[in-house]
């Protein structure tokens, strides 16, 4: 009964861990799927989620929901600022520069973030009280089924967008072929905007939703993007149901890994995992493997 | 003639200036702090600290009317660097004495540089094995780990518990933690039934804590710096955990019970005595420089001084003293700081001796507990 129960406390903080993961990686695959590059100043998104929103409550003295609204603003609005200044004005780069230059900004973002608001770490008040709720035989806090709520909605839209409007299918146009899309009349510059403005929004909130339980400062965003973006790929970078699944695959992974293996080997027994999918299904654990025609 | 009286009257010129300048000419120390990086939570009050006792001293006359000059220079916790910053302090600044690095790490790359050059360190790190086995031109003012864990264990043999579950962070602190907590288990007759790690950069410990709530221990002790150890306080209050919980000295501020919130309450950890200064008994040597120090802190950086700071402190106010007894050279300060004895500090009260280049006891730590978000004495 105690293994039962331990288990059990061990899948449900997977699956809250997990759920995080899913939500970056979400973010991380919505960049790759219009522009073809990782966006690795994802993580500083969601890290300006959770120092805005911490700035507009204590200095500020907003109230919480305006200041989640300040905050996922605000770093929509350093998103839209990186991609024209940084990624439209190169036309013909390579994706590798691309990448490089995500590298650059994140440092850069992390820096003006540690002058602006010094390196303390800060926490968050939770949404809706600290008091654990049992569940068979685990417990969590009311803050995970905030993780888990706004994920299902994440998904649920994302879905919607991706499949049932003309933005979202002339974003995934681009992703499949930027020129062929061009022909057809789509802006294809327009969708690299709009997919920095979607995944921006989307990394500071879940920025905002996770600062109450993880805490934040400036270096928060290195770790938590470096885990959604293996939740990305596990899925195969789709911007779908694959990433959400492989997101917590890999927190269950990590709990479980601690709990019953060894909690030295925690990350490595995670990131072992993402070799071994790299190299047997490098198009990801529920993507089909794509044929090119010539 | 006139170009003679004119050469004349330069060269007497110059020389009064250059005379007047030798009589003025301040004592030169060196600094080395992490004051960026991983370790600014270190640095950061160290750097102030000693600023502010250099200032002071200046202030108020300088050391045998000659104005001590502080050269700090930033390591960024990275030991190559700390390296060709101390050679910079020793070869171009001409310093006659080093205070830091911040990190143990830090540290050892340092000491070599140091002994070739023969210029006194005193380091603000916690590591044992900078003074141990001693070294001829190395001292320390951070109170060695063994002291904090025999402080916590000594409390739980008091209380009859002898199982303890530990949780210590993956860097240099928490392994140098694990390492005392193993070693000296067997001498309290402590019991280690659960032995566990966590990330520094890691968000969510219920697994590990999962774990030890289905052991037998009876405490648990976790080693490590913010803002781990809050979410591990966290977690344990989500669990349900009743376990008594134990920290360590590297969470011994303010901020942790910010970041902790309702979950430290209750929370235990040995500290240097600055965190309650005001608790102290009048009888407590340490109680008037630990008020005057936190005074002057608030004054100036309008926030807590930590025991942190207070190992700068402790270092420039032993220097000042070694330089008053022993002049400006390096090998006179060295023999001066060796000759330390009683000095009252921040960190405790220090007692070098040629066996001893730490110099303090268990004393140097009080047993704290978190009541009403704020610090009490446990007795």
């Amino acid at each position: 009964m105690e293994f039962l129960n331990q288990t059990a406390q061990y899948v449900i903080s997977g699956l809250a861990t997990g759920a995080i993961y899913a939500l970056i990686g979400l973010s991380f695959a919505i960049i790759f799927n219009s522009t073809g590059i990782i966006n690795f100043a994802q993580g500083e998104f969601v890290m300006l989620g959770g120092v805005l929103t911490i700035f507009s409550i204590t200095t500020l003295q907003l109230p919480i929901l305006a200041a989640v609204v300040v905050a996922v603003a605000v770093t929509t609005l350093v998103g839209v600022v990186f991609e024209r200044l940084a990624i439209r004005p190169l036309k013909d780069a390579t994706p590798l520069a691309l990448i490089i230059i995500t590298i650059g900004a994140s440092i850069l973002i992390r820096g003006l973030v540690m002058l602006l608001w010094g390196k303390d770490t800060q926490a968050l008040p939770a949404f809706s009280g600290n008091d654990p709720i049992n569940f068979a035989g685990a417990t969590l806090l009311p803050q995970h089924l905030w993780i888990f709520g706004v994920t299902l909605l994440v998904i649920v839209g994302s879905r919607l967008f991706f499949h049932h409007t003309i933005s979202g299918k002339a974003m995934r146009a681009c992703s499949f072929n930027r020129r062929a899309a061009n022909l057809v009349g789509i802006s294809v510059g327009r969708m690299v905007l709009l997919s920095f403005v979607i995944s921006s929004a989307l990394g500071s909130l879940a920025g905002v939703i996770i600062a109450p339980l993880t805490m934040t400062s400036y270096d928060v965003g290195v770790m938590l993007g470096l885990k959604g973006f293996c939740a990305a790929i596990m899925g195969g970078m789709g911007s779908g149901f694959g990433t959400v699944l492989g997101g917590l695959i890999l927190g269950i992974l990590e709990s479980l890994g601690a709990g019953l293996i060894s909690s030295g080997y925690k990350d490595a027994i995670a990131f072992f995992i993402l070799l071994l999918i790299l190299f047997i299904r490098p198009q990801g654990l529920f993507k089909k493997g794509e044929t090119d025609r010539v | 003639m006139k170009k003679l009286i004119t050469t004349a009257l330069v060269s007497i010129s110059l020389c009064c200036l250059s005379c007047a300048a030798l009589a003025a000419a301040p004592i030169k120390i060196g600094a080395l702090f992490a004051v960026t990086g991983p370790a600014s939570f270190l640095g950061e009050p160290e750097r102030n600290s000693a600023q502010m006792v250099v200032d002071e001293i200046n202030k108020a006359g300088g050391v045998k009317g000659r104005k001590l000059e502080l050269i700090t220079y930033d390591t960024g916790g990275d030991a190559t660097k700390a390296v060709q910053l101390a050679n910079k302090l020793i070869k171009n600044d001409h310093v006659v004495a080093i205070i830091g690095p911040s990190t143990t790490g830090d540290t050892m790359a340092v000491i070599p540089v140091v002994e070739r050059a023969q210029i006194p360190l005193i380091s603000c790190s916690a590591g044992i094995k900078i003074t141990e086995p001693v070294k001829k031109n190395v001292f320390k003012t951070a109170q060695n780990d063994t002291l904090a864990v025999a402080r916590i264990y000594q409390q739980l043999k008091k209380e009859k518990k002898s199982r303890v579950a530990i949780l210590t962070v993956s860097d240099s602190f928490g392994s140098s933690g694990r390492e005392q907590l193993k070693s000296q288990a067997a001498k309290y007759g402590m019991q280690i039934v659960s032995d566990d790690t966590y990330g520094p950069k890691d968000t969510d410990m219920t697994a590990q804590l999962t774990k030890i709530r289905g052991s037998q221990a009876q405490a648990v002790i976790c080693w490590g710096t913010n803002p781990g150890p809050a979410v591990v306080a966290r977690n344990a209050k989500q669990l349900g955990l009743t376990l008594p919980l134990y920290m360590s000295h590297g969470v011994s501020s303010k901020k942790f019970i910010d970041l902790a919130g309702e979950a430290a309450e209750g929370v235990r950890l040995p500290s240097g005595k600055v965190l309650v200064a005001d608790l102290l008994p009048k009888s407590d040597k340490q109680k008037a420089a630990l008020l005057s120090y936190v005074k002057d802190y608030q004054r100036h950086f309008k926030a807590e001084g930590d025991h942190f700071g207070g190992h700068a402190w402790d270092a420039v106010m032993m220097l000042k003293g070694a330089i008053e007894r022993g002049g400006d050279t390096p090998a006179g300060i060295r023999n001066a700081l060796e000759a330390t004895r009683g000095f009252a500090g921040i960190g405790g009260v220090f007692n070098y001796s040629p066996k001893d280049h730490a110099g303090l006891t268990q004393d140097a730590f009080v047993l704290v507990e978190v009541r009403n978000k704020d610090w009490t004495l446990v007795k």
